[in-house]
This record gives structure tokens, sequence and C-alpha cells, in this order.
């Protein structure tokens, strides 16, 4: 087993997903079935092999300290499911 | 006449003599969506009036003696992973049903610019992660070729759009084969530019190290016209490229003399149908005779993309996916008792099943401990498979394959199988995890569902790369239509 | 047993750039809520960022000036966990190759010198505020909470310190010397009341001469200086009590409160993070020229440590002054200011800065650069002492009305009539009177009791309103007798 019930509840909680039982003896089971296949680069040798983040080899992509335009308010908050007093309007943190 | 059938560079022509009008025009793609749409499903949203307010736009510069560009008043979809200000953009997800983006992405912006005419908005795969257009949030998008079979995707909607004529040419995104798969299978034009030849900006990020937007069209011509207005550095993307912009019209040459083209032999091996082995073939065939130099070469470590693909884009997707969180934008529970209730059931009763498997599968190759076995260690397959494609590139000009090991499958064959979905995208996956260019372009049929070909190109070797894609469509004359 | 406190302080800083660090949005201080946004620094879907190129440079520039090694290849993380000040639910920040590694900052205490290591200096976004509604406005007891991003992507700094410290005092005086060598450099102004500086201190006790640490416990809210040292100093006392005690010390959060004067526990380890940190897809690699470093490092302007050298080889003070003066950038450049203004000895200035100005200053609770006192008030009311205009002792009454009104000494000396009195004929009347009117002291002072003639010395200075000459009553005094 690549992946047990016990480790889908735990990265559905880092990924903040609320599963069901019986969706996580689900998931758990289709994951175990491409974690088996996609685990098996484990066994590759890659000792002297240097990790690409990026296909194309770009760097030092950086922008001259100017101020632009930011959005009125009211645009920057028309989306939002909740607001008051122009802020965005979380339930209780704790 | 029915002007929805033509292409680009055909209506340019019409527009340009005034033998038609945009709105002519417009209103031909709307018929004609009228007719197919109920059938086909394509659109996500459809935005008529802001598409005849344009088309009467672009009339009246051209009545004012104006001259207008080659994508002036063409009707065009675009793929619903893309801002769009003032226009609701979900990313085929229930996330962002009520989503209306205050900004539109570069992508978007350089074609308005040109002046296309918006016919709307096309289902995909949530948050593009399929191979069906299944995964959609709201509903099935069905193949033109056969309405029992999946268009492909994730750009399934942008694909059968212009497979049904419901638009004159769309706009994609693919991260591991989402517009040259369902090109493939909806019989058209579909190509995906070097990583980051076209600005990512206001794209909807799935994969930010493997997305890329780019075009579905009718032929190859009307493919380098909107390529050429397309790309651009774009200073709000860091990964954007800076180059000077060729014509890419000036590729299009119906000659291949001397041209080397490499097979690599994975890509014809087990797992790829034999009737779709036997199409390649012929059309390996038609590209010898047009002078071309085919053989087979060998790219030994893409047999492990697909993996190295499973682990790098569902990682990038956690954390990309991370910000729909009910807070800002879109979704959220109305009964949330707390912030962490909030997010938990915001999050689960927003995204759909594949999603969740993604972010799952992405969070769990970054967590502690696994790290270097998963991400890590493909991060390094990804360099094995980059140099292979260099070597391969040093013998050959292009390299083909088929497109897809299959034609298109029937609607809820692959849904409970996760794996066997992601086996659709194995000759494409290895192109995106190189950032290289690809094509796929129609090259028969087989039961009388769509074969693509497809062609890959060096780095922003875009022009090699439409050049064989051209002359090939020329000498294979394909002008099949679905009967719809 | 005897414990050794083991601290180590990691100090956030917002750099003073124009804009912010992946979005051109204001970096500006108390704008209303959610007038500083764009989509990047709302984390909408499809924004991007790109980093801004002053905020590399101001970081480097502080690796140089506290003697870091500077990385030729850096990148940007993604440090993944929700909260809702967090935009992305991620913070673009530095992993394992910040821009800045490997330095150290030398202090000097009242009687001995120490170094503190820098472990690191790392380059990161600051996050949305939160406005907690209901309760006592605090986050635990809210009915819920508003969020405004207008910090959201402010260009933070963050420097890691190595578990050096030892006392409450030296975490203070490192991270005031931190201050005052990045103000020097332009990089922040370096705000505790704004939040534009903030310091977390790790705070553990192992018995004095054992090596390995102990479990320590991570100190927030410390919102000045004075909380820093005072919140240290508690920690210290509660771990040392527990452990003798033979109690076990909790690794946890936890919170100074500077009313109760305590420090409670915020969060334990059981919440421990699993950050997930990978490198942004969405930015690329950073790899700097050496050349390019080096003009940077050519550039650096004087730093504290160089100022105070100078001040004690040209201006002759005494380490104690020096060190004072250079504590901030504004203290050295008044100091500096008044000594160019002013012929005579610069010490005479450090007294007056170092003395009144400052208890002045810190008793309003005013920055040097933000009082009324200017350098040239100070320079002309010295000078109004060393002509004899007035006594020392009307100097220090002119200095409060100075300091109150922002008036020239020479307005207030005659608007007062602060005169001295230096006239012979005048201070003889009144030393004459002094002697009349006090037969008892005199007969004292005849007796040999030296104390009678300061009890006369003060009478005349009495009857002269303290604007009497001292040395003239002195001398005509001894003179009568």
């Amino acid at each position: 087993m690549a992946i047990s019930e016990k480790d889908v509840k735990h990265v559905a909680w880092l990924a903040r997903l609320a599963l069901s039982d019986a969706e996580v003896e689900k998931f758990a089971k289709q994951l175990d079935v491409i974690l088996e296949h996609a685990g098996k680069i484990a066994e590759l040798d890659t000792k002297d092999v240097q990790p690409t983040a990026h296909a194309i080899p770009l760097k030092n992509v950086l922008r001259e300290d100017k101020v632009g335009r930011c959005l009125a308010p009211e645009v920057a908050l028309a989306n939002a499911p909740h607001q008051e007093d122009q802020a965005f309007v979380v339930p209780r943190i704790v | 006449m029915e002007l929805f059938k033509l292409t680009i560079h055909e209506l340019h022509e019409k527009l340009v003599s005034k033998e038609i009008s945009a709105k002519e025009l417009a209103q031909s793609v709307f018929s004609r969506i009228d007719d197919v749409e109920e059938r086909v499903k394509s659109y996500i949203t459809v935005t008529r009036d802001v598409a005849l307010a344009k088309a009467d736009e672009i009339d009246k510069k051209i009545a004012g003696g104006e001259r207008i560009g080659p994508l002036a008043g063409i009707p065009t979809a675009i793929k619903d992973v893309m801002n769009t200000e003032g226009i609701r953009t979900t990313c085929g997800s229930k996330i962002l049903d009520n989503y209306i983006p205050v900004y539109t992405s570069t992508a978007v912006k350089n074609l308005l610019e040109e002046g296309i005419v918006m016919t709307g908005k096309t289902n995909m795969d949530e948050f593009a992660m399929g191979s069906s257009t299944e995964n959609s949030g709201f509903f099935v998008t069905h193949n033109p070729w056969d309405l029992e079979r999946v268009p492909g995707g994730s750009s399934g909607g942008s694909a059968s759009v212009v497979a049904a004529d419901e638009a004159i040419f769309s706009l994609g995104s693919d991260t591991g084969g989402s517009i040259r798969q369902p090109a493939a299978l909806c019989g058209i034009v579909g190509m995906k530019p070097t990583y980051g030849l076209v600005s990512r900006f206001g794209l909807i990020a799935f994969a930010s190290s493997l997305d890329q937007i780019g075009p579905f069209t009718k032929d190859v011509t009307d493919c380098a016209i909107v390529l050429n207005h397309l790309i651009g550095h774009d200073i709000n993307d860091s990964t954007s490229v800076k180059i000077d912009k060729p014509d890419y019209t000036k590729a299009l040459v119906n000659d291949l003399n001397g041209i080397k083209i490499g097979v690599p032999k994975e890509l014809m091996a087990e797992g790829i149908d034999s009737k779709i082995k036997a199409v390649i073939e012929n059309s390996l065939k038609l590209l010898e005779a047009n002078g071309a130099v085919v053989a087979e070469t060998s790219l030994p470590n893409i047999e492990h993309s697909l993996s190295a693909y499973y682990i790098i884009a569902p990682a990038e997707a956690s954390s990309n996916l991370a910000r729909f969180d009910g807070v800002r934008y879109g979704y959220r529970v109305p009964d949330a008792v707390d912030l962490i209730d909030m997010y938990m059931r915001t999050r689960a009763e927003g995204f759909g099943d594949e999603v969740k498997r993604r972010i799952m599968l992405g969070t769990y190759a970054l967590s502690a401990g696994y790290y270097d076995a998963y991400y890590g260690q493909a991060q390094k397959v990804r360099t094995l498979i980059i140099d292979d494609f260099n070597r391969a590139f040093t013998d050959y000009d292009v390299l083909v394959s088929p497109t897809t090991p299959t034609t298109a499958f029937k609607i809820g064959e692959k849904v409970d199988d996760p794996l066997k979905m992601y086996l659709s995208d194995i000759c494409t996956i290895p192109v995106n995890l190189a950032g290289l260019p690809g094509i796929s372009v129609p090259c028969g049929t087989v039961d009388g569902l769509p074969v693509g070909l497809q062609v890959i190109g060096k780095t922003l070797g875009e022009e090699m790369m439409l050049r064989v894609a051209y002359s090939f469509e020329q000498s294979f004359g394909w002008s099949e239509k679905p009967k719809l | 047993m005897e414990f050794e406190s083991v601290i180590g302080l990691e100090i956030h800083v917002e750099l003073d750039t124009e804009s912010k660090m992946f979005c051109g949005c204001s970096t500006r201080f108390g704008e209303a809520p959610n007038t500083q946004t764009c989509p990047v620094c709302l984390g909408m879907p499809g924004s991007l960022p790109v980093p801004n190129k002053k905020a590399v440079e101001y970081v480097i520039r502080t690796g140089l000036a506290i003697f870091c090694d500077i990385s030729l290849f850096s990148q940007f993380h993604r440090k993944n966990y929700f909260y809702p000040d967090m935009p992305k639910n991620y913070q673009i920040s530095q992993y394992d190759i910040p821009l800045c590694i490997d330095g150290h900052v030398d202090l000097e205490m009242e009687d001995y010198a120490t170094t503190i290591g820098v472990t690191r200096i790392h380059l990161e976004e600051d996050t949305g505020k939160l406005l907690h509604i209901g309760g006592a406005g605090r986050i635990a007891g809210a009915d819920y909470s508003q969020v405004d991003f207008n910090r959201a992507g402010v260009p933070l700094m963050e420097i890691v310190s190595e578990p050096d410290i030892r006392t409450p005092e030296e975490a203070k005086a490192y991270a005031q010397k931190i201050r005052a060598i990045l103000v020097s450099l332009g990089v922040s102004d370096c705000n505790m009341d704004q939040g534009s500086m903030r310091v977390d201190a790790n705070i553990s006790l192992r018995p004095v001469g054992r090596e390995e640490l102990g479990v320590k416990a991570e100190l927030k809210n410390l919102n000045s200086f004075r909380s820093l040292q005072r919140g240290l100093a508690y920690e210290i006392e509660r771990q040392t009590k527990a452990l003798q005690n033979g109690e076990a010390i909790v690794q946890e959060t936890r919170h100074w409160d500077e009313t109760k004067n305590t420090t409670s526990t915020l969060r334990t380890k059981e919440y421990a993070h699993d950050y997930r940190y990978f490198p942004d897809p969405d930015l690329v690699p950073m790899e700097f020229d050496p050349e390019w470093i080096e003009g940077l490092r050519a550039e650096l302007p004087e730093l504290p440590d160089e100022r105070k050298e100078r001040y004690m080889s040209d201006f002759g003070l005494p380490a104690h002054d020096a060190n004072l003066l250079v504590e901030t950038k504004a203290t050295g450049d008044f100091f500096e200011a008044a000594v160019a203004l002013y012929g005579g000895d610069a010490k005479i200035m450090s007294n007056w800065i170092l003395g009144d100005l400052t208890y002045y200053l810190n008793s309003e609770n005013v920055e040097i650069d933000a009082g009324e006192v200017k350098p040239a008030h100070l320079v002309e009311m010295v000078e109004l002492i060393d002509d004899g205009t007035i006594s020392g002792k009307i100097a220090k009454e002119l200095f409060s009305e100075m300091f109150k009104t922002g008036k020239m000494p020479k307005a207030i000396v005659e608007e007062k009539g602060m005169t001295q009195i230096s006239g012979q004929d005048e201070i003889a009347k009144i030393v004459d009177d002094v002697i009349a009117q006090n037969p008892d002291a005199v007969q004292e002072f005849h007796d040999g009791k030296e104390r009678a003639f300061g009890f006369l010395v003060g009478q005349a200075m009495r009857l002269t309103k303290g604007r009497g000459n001292p040395q003239l009553i002195n001398r005509l005094l001894k003179e009568r007798l």
C-alpha cells in the first residue's frame, strides 16, 4: 500500500477538504493505484541528475519598483461572499 | 451560404471585400449554435449580446475604410479557464459558479484588441483536470462525430465548438495534452506552443510549470494566423519568454525536402491502438512522399512521463487551488460555524472528485517525508525526459507520433478508473514536461472517428513544426466533417 | 541548579519600497481597507507574481552590512498553509536557498562585548490584517473577523539569528543594533508601532555548562524593545521556576501581555504545520553577478559601528557616548548637525543630547527627528551659556521651554528676561543684603562651617531668581565675609 486511509485523512486535513468515511475509503483505493504507478520512478537512479522546475531556463525576471493602478475597493470586493465595512468577512477563527 | 463552416482566412477575405459583414457572420454562427448546441453542449456561457455589439463595431471600422487585422470580426470561443472581465468565468467548477472576473487574461486581451468577436466560454473538465470533459462541474460535452462519445479534454468544449462549427476558432489550455488530445478526437487542428510563448497571466492555473494556452482551428493556416496574435512577452508573467515575434504564416511552405522527421518508437508501442498505428504509418508515407526523411528514434525515459506528470501537476495544483476557500470570491457554504468548517465544507462541496483526488495526490507528494521520493524525484525524471528530447533533436527537425492512443471513447467508459483515463494522455504529456511545442492535425479516421497526428517541435521551433503540419495537411487533403 | 538562557530572534522587517513585493500596488501605511489591492495581491484566479527588484537589492544590502555571504543563486518557494489573511493560502517565501546566510552583529554591552550570529536573511511577502469583531477584539472570543489586504504582499525581510543571545539585555541590544543598521541603510523605517519591525523570540534554558539545548518556547507580540526585554525576563523566570520544580517545558508559542506582564500559551506544537515547501513554479530563479554585488557593497552608507569609531577618533568622544549616539541614525544625524554648527567641544553637544534632550524625548515619547528642538536650538543655547548670557541652571529651564514651544533660545531669554545678572554693583548690593539678613549663617561660616557658605550663595541666587552669575556671587561673598 502506497497510501493508507489514515494518510488520506491527513492530506484531506492539510488541503482543507471534508471527506465522509466512504469517500476516505474510495479515495484511498484510487490514490493507492495512482501512487503505485507514479511511485515507480523512485526506483530510477537519479543520483547525478539535476531537478528541472521549468523547461525554459529563464532567470532574473524582476520588475522595477514602480507603483501601478490598484482596484477600486468595491471592485476588489465585488465577488466577496460576505463583506462589511469595505472588508472581507470570515467566520470566527477560533 | 453557411458562413460558420468557413475558416479565418476565407472569412477575412470576405469581410475585407465587404462581401459579408461581421454581423452577418456572427448571426450565422449564433444560428448554428441555436441548431446544434443542445446536442453538443460546448458552451458554459454564450455571450451573444457582447458579440453582436462587437461585430457592429468591426463593421463600422470596415465601413469607415479602416484596415482590419486577420482576426477582426471572427467569432471566437474561449475556454472557461481564462479570465474575461465582466463575463462569468467558472473554470468548469461549481466553486466559481458565480465568479465575475475583474480583469481579462493577457491572451484573450491580445485577441480582443485584434477585433475578435467572443461568442462565449466553453465547457471543460473542472480546473482543466481530465481527458474527457466529463469532469465538468456543470454538464458533459458531446463529441460532434458521435454524440455518445467524449470530445476529449480538458478543453473538450473548445474542441467540439470548432468541430461543430459553433465558432470559427477557439482557445484552449494544455497542461498534459488538453488541447492536442481533444483536437485529435474531434478531427480539428489543436496546438500547444512552447512553454512561455503565450502569457499565462489570467489563465486560471492548474500546473503552472506545464500550462500553456493555444488555439483550436479548422486548419493549420488558421493556427498560424491566431498564433501570430496570441504570443508576445508579458511583463505580468515571470515565465514569459522574450523573442522577436515571427510571422508564422511565412512558415507555411508545402515542401518537406530534406526535413528530418523522427518517430519515437515508444510512442508507437503497445498501448497504441493498432488501427491508429496503421493510420499513422500511412501518414508517415505521405510525409516521405513530400520529401521528408522519416526514421525511427528513441526517447527511452518517456515511459516515466506519466508518473512524473501525475506527481508534478497535482503537486502544483494542490497549491494553486488552495486559494479557492470561500473568502474573496466564489462559493462559500452558507452555514459555517467557524473558519475551519467554512474551509472544509466549501471546498468539499465546491470541488468535484477528480479535483479532490489531484489535490490530495499533490498534497501527499509534497508532504513531509515524501517530497524527495515523489516531487523531488519527478523533477529529476523531468530532466531525463528533456535530455532525451534534446538528443533526438540533434538528429531530427521534428518528431511525430499519434496524438492519442485511441479514438474518442464512450461517455462514462473510463470515469471510474482514473489511471485508465490518465493513459489517454501518454503521447502528449512528455511534450509538456519538456516545454516543447506540439500540434495535432487530422490524419484520417478509424471506424468513422477522427485520428490526430502529433508533430513535436524543438523549443521555440514553432515554424518548422507548422511547416511539417501544413505540408501534411496539404498532401492529405482532409475535408471530412461530423454530421450533425 | 543554575540555568543559562539560550535566545534566538526572528526579526521581520517591512522593506521601504514604493510598491509591493510581487505587484505594483502601493505599500503606504494607514489607508482605508482594501484600497491598495489588485488581482495579484488578492490572489485572484489566474494572477501571477513578478518580484520587485528593489526589495531583492535591499535584502542583499542588509546582508552585506551584517557580513553575510550572498547566495549567487537563489529562488522563491511556496509555504503552504491556510489562513484568511493570506490571499493564496500560500506565502511566497524562501526556503533552502535564502538570499543571505551566515552573518553576524557585534554588540557592546555595558561591561563586555559579544557577537551574535545571523543564520539567514530571506525575502517573502507580508500577509493582510485581521480585525476581530465581537468579544474583546481579540481572536479568541470574537464573533467573526474582517480582512484587509492592503498589507498583503508588502515585501518582508526576515532576519534569523543564531541562538547566541544569553540575556534579555543582549536581545534588546541586538534588536536595536539591527534597527540602527537597517535605518542607516534606508531599507526600512523599522517602526515598531506601525508593525514595520516585528520581533519574535525563541527561548530555552539549559543547565550551565551543558551543550544540549532545552525545550524552547516561541514568544510573540513583543511590540517594543521594552516588551522584548521584559517578555524574555518573564519567560526566563517562568521556565526557571518550572525546571526547578521538576516540571517539563512544553514546546509552544506564547503570547506576551504587556499590561498583565505575563506570557500565556497561544498554541502548542500539536498543531505542527506541514508547510509543503516547493519552488514556486510561477517564478524563475535569481542568479547574481558577483560584480553587481560588489557594486552594492561599495555603495553601502556609513554603518553604526563605523560611525561610532569616527565619533571616538574625530570628536574624542568616550565609547559610552559614541555607542548611544549611533543607536539610531536620527540621533547620530542630530549630533553631527549640532557639532557642525557649534565651534566648541563636541562632548558638550553629546552631553546635552544624551542628557536633557533624551530625557524629554523619552518622557514625551517623541522621536528625535520629530521633536521641536533642532540642532540650531541646542547650539544657540550652548553659545548663550558660553558667552555668559545665561547660567547652566537657567539653561535647564530654558531647555524645557524650548522643548515645549520650539522657540529659539534667544527669543525665550528675551521674552522671559532670563539673562544672567553679571553687573558687579548689582550683585554686590544683593550680597550685602544677604549678609545683613542672615546673621546666624554668617556667624556659622565664621565658626568654620562650610555649609553655611553654600546656604548664603543659595540665598543670593534666590534673590536674583536664579539669574545671578554664580562665579561673581561666590567671589563677592567671600570678599565681604
